[in-house]
């Protein structure tokens, strides 16, 4: 199931062979193969309880693996654990600095810890709350921050060493969406620095936007992985979701697509309950061009909207299992059109 | 926020910070590093400290408490012939003995905490020896034991304790109790690193607290104990350390064996205890 190194550039930075933990009767991971290219983000879904943070606690030394074998930036991680310390970041679920501290108290402490000179780790402890906009509440307790500002310090905390390889762990779970999209800038920014970052995530759209390569994984294995395109198609990707001003015309709409004789078009489907029509997106030069369509047409639309599919989705398409749901709709079009 | 996107290049304008040494043999954690990260960890809790002041209400405020009340309160009537003063020579010594117990129990709460928090997880990720962020309280907790045995002291002699220009016995009393105060630090962080909520270990440490107070000679001479009591009190380090200290302080009784005898304990229980602890911490999920 192991993903080589296909595009034949760069090292790998983290190398996971068979890795095993279970706890009791748990199988949190349970038989893991994985490889993060040099300056990439690996992005891992899951769905909580999958076992995505405690690969991340194997890989960060923070938990010893029943078997199998692991090595991060060529340290491997139950051997060598002190050496490898040394050259990664990790930052958990939740901001772990210490609440008590000033932001400044807790990055100079890191760096004192990384055996920086007092000096030093004052100048790095200045630099990292500029570069993530936290000066002005650089002597302010963290027990003060918001979310987002926890979470950029917490960052900020694992960047100060220049570790090679960087954990982040549920990044924006428990965020707000602007926050979210406020870490999001900055996880993008450290990866535009060539940092190797491993990505856990609950979230499809997280992983889009931040991953280069997959891993969906479930109850401790790997269903599926690949780079996200190839993950996206093998889900179905996005669609296109159009809310007619008068429902009444939903089939109308699907059967005005459907002529078109476009691609993809001929997928668009009528969603009753929720009085839109869904179309499969295959491109962008289809979402202007069905816009398009039914300006021409003259239907008036209310609302319309692109939709990821959710984790449940992504699930469902993996395992090949249909959603019930579906059957449903599709039931009641053949209604319909009898 | 911040306008950079994911395609823009480093924005290097940052000087290059002299880069942390890299570990060269096996990455092992040199003296001189260890003392320095400990040397972190402690400002770290003393921040910790200054930022919530009400931390040390236990080592300020309970010596002040516990000396007025067993004084006034008990003091008429347990001093022979009714001599409070007399009474007060007995009892400060071995208060500093209790207060070294109180200090110490604090320590779980904090420890347990702290890994609620996450903020341990951090540590153990780092290039750190385990052992510097326990170190780092104890040497956080001895600091707070002397504070409260100073005002306990001070206290003391404002209601009348004398000790007859006895300072250097002092002194060795205050070593020998804050020695094993130490050892009981490592006792309760076990305890805060094996119980799963801080209530849990505040309850437990009660437990283990009162019987050892009051089952010793800190408070009454054991003379008027039943045997079996008398049996309990005999081997509980806590009477060790207070005939010790009240030894050297009041120049009466025997000195030598109460005082080998608290560091036989001191330096047995941290020996037990300390690895365990520390092999705890680094085990911890």
């Amino acid at each position: 199931m192991t993903r080589q190194n296909t595009t034949g550039h760069g090292n790998n930075a983290v190398e996971v062979r068979g890795l095993v933990k279970h706890f009791g009767d748990t199988k949190a991971v349970d038989g893991i193969d994985l490889d993060v290219r040099e300056g990439t983000v690996m992005g891992v879904l899951g769905p909580n309880g999958a076992g995505k943070t405690t690969l991340v606690r194997i890989l960060s030394t923070l938990l010893l693996p029943d078997s199998g074998k692991a090595t991060v930036a060529g340290y491997d991680v139950v051997r060598q654990p002190r050496q490898l310390r040394r050259t990664m970041g990790l930052t958990g679920q939740y901001a772990s600095v210490d609440e008590k501290l000033a932001g400044w108290e807790n990055l100079y402490m890191i760096g004192r810890l990384l055996d920086f000179s007092r000096d030093g780790a004052r100048k790095r402890a200045d630099e990292m709350l500029e570069r993530f906009s936290l000066t002005d509440a650089a002597k302010k307790p963290v027990m003060q921050y918001s979310g987002g500002m926890r979470r950029r310090l917490d960052l900020a905390a694992s960047l100060i060493g220049h570790p090679k390889v960087l954990y982040l762990d549920e990044p924006t779970t428990g965020l707000d969406p602007r926050t979210r999209n406020e870490v999001w800038e900055e996880v993008k920014r450290i990866v535009s620095e060539g940092n190797t970052v491993l990505l856990t995530t609950q979230y499809m759209e997280e992983a889009e936007q931040l991953a280069t390569e997959l891993t969906v994984i479930d109850q401790g294995k790997i269903i599926a992985e690949g780079n996200v395109p190839e993950l996206k198609a093998k889900v179905g990707g996005r669609t296109l979701e159009i809310r007619p001003s008068d429902t009444g015309e939903l089939n109308r709409m699907v059967g005005a697509l459907a002529q078109a004789g476009l691609d993809g078009l001929a997928g668009a489907t009528a969603d009753e309950d929720k009085g839109v029509v869904t179309v499969p997106i295959i491109s962008d030069e289809q979402l202007t061009a069905v816009v398009g369509l039914l300006g021409e047409r003259g239907f008036a639309i209310s609302d319309i909207a692109t939709h990821l599919p959710s984790l449940d989705e992504v699930f469902l398409a993996i395992t090949g299992q249909k959603a019930t749901h579906q059957d449903d709709e599709e039931t009641k079009l053949k209604e319909v059109a009898a | 926020m911040t306008t950079a996107t994911a395609t823009t290049k480093a924005p290097d304008s940052e000087p290059t910070p002299p880069s942390p040494k890299q570990g060269e043999d096996e990455g092992r954690i040199g003296l001189r590093a260890n003392l320095r990260h400990i040397g972190a960890l402690v400002r770290r809790n003393a921040l910790q400290i200054k930022q919530d002041p009400e931390s040390m209400m236990d080592a300020l405020l309970m010596p002040i408490i516990f000396t007025l009340l067993f004084v006034f309160v008990f003091g008429g009537a347990i001093g022979p012939g009714g001599d409070r003063d007399q009474y007060t020579n007995y009892l400060m010594p071995g208060m500093m003995a209790m207060m070294g117990m109180n200090i110490a129990m604090a320590v779980g709460t904090g420890i347990n905490e702290d890994f609620r928090k996450g903020v341990m997880d951090r540590f153990r990720s780092m290039p750190i020896a385990r052992s510097s962020v326990l170190i780092a309280k104890v040497a956080v907790e001895i600091c707070r034991m002397l504070i409260a045995i100073v005002v306990l002291l001070t206290v003391g002699f404002l209601v009348g304790l004398d000790i007859e220009g006895r300072w250097l016995e002092m002194l060795a009393a205050i070593g020998l109790t804050t020695i094993f105060g130490a050892s009981l630090v490592w006792i309760f962080m076990l305890l805060g690193l094996t119980m799963r909520t801080a209530q849990a270990v505040q309850g437990v440490s009660f437990l283990i607290l009162m019987p050892l107070q009051f089952g010793s000679s800190v408070f009454v001479p054991v003379g008027t104990m039943p045997g079996w009591l008398k049996a309990f009190t005999d081997v509980n380090p806590l009477t060790h350390v207070a005939d010790a200290s009240r030894g050297l302080m009041l120049g009466e009784g025997a000195i030598a064996s109460p005082a080998m005898w608290t560091v036989i304990w001191a330096v047995g229980l941290t020996a037990v205890v300390a690895p365990i602890a520390i092999n705890k911490f680094r085990k911890k999920t």
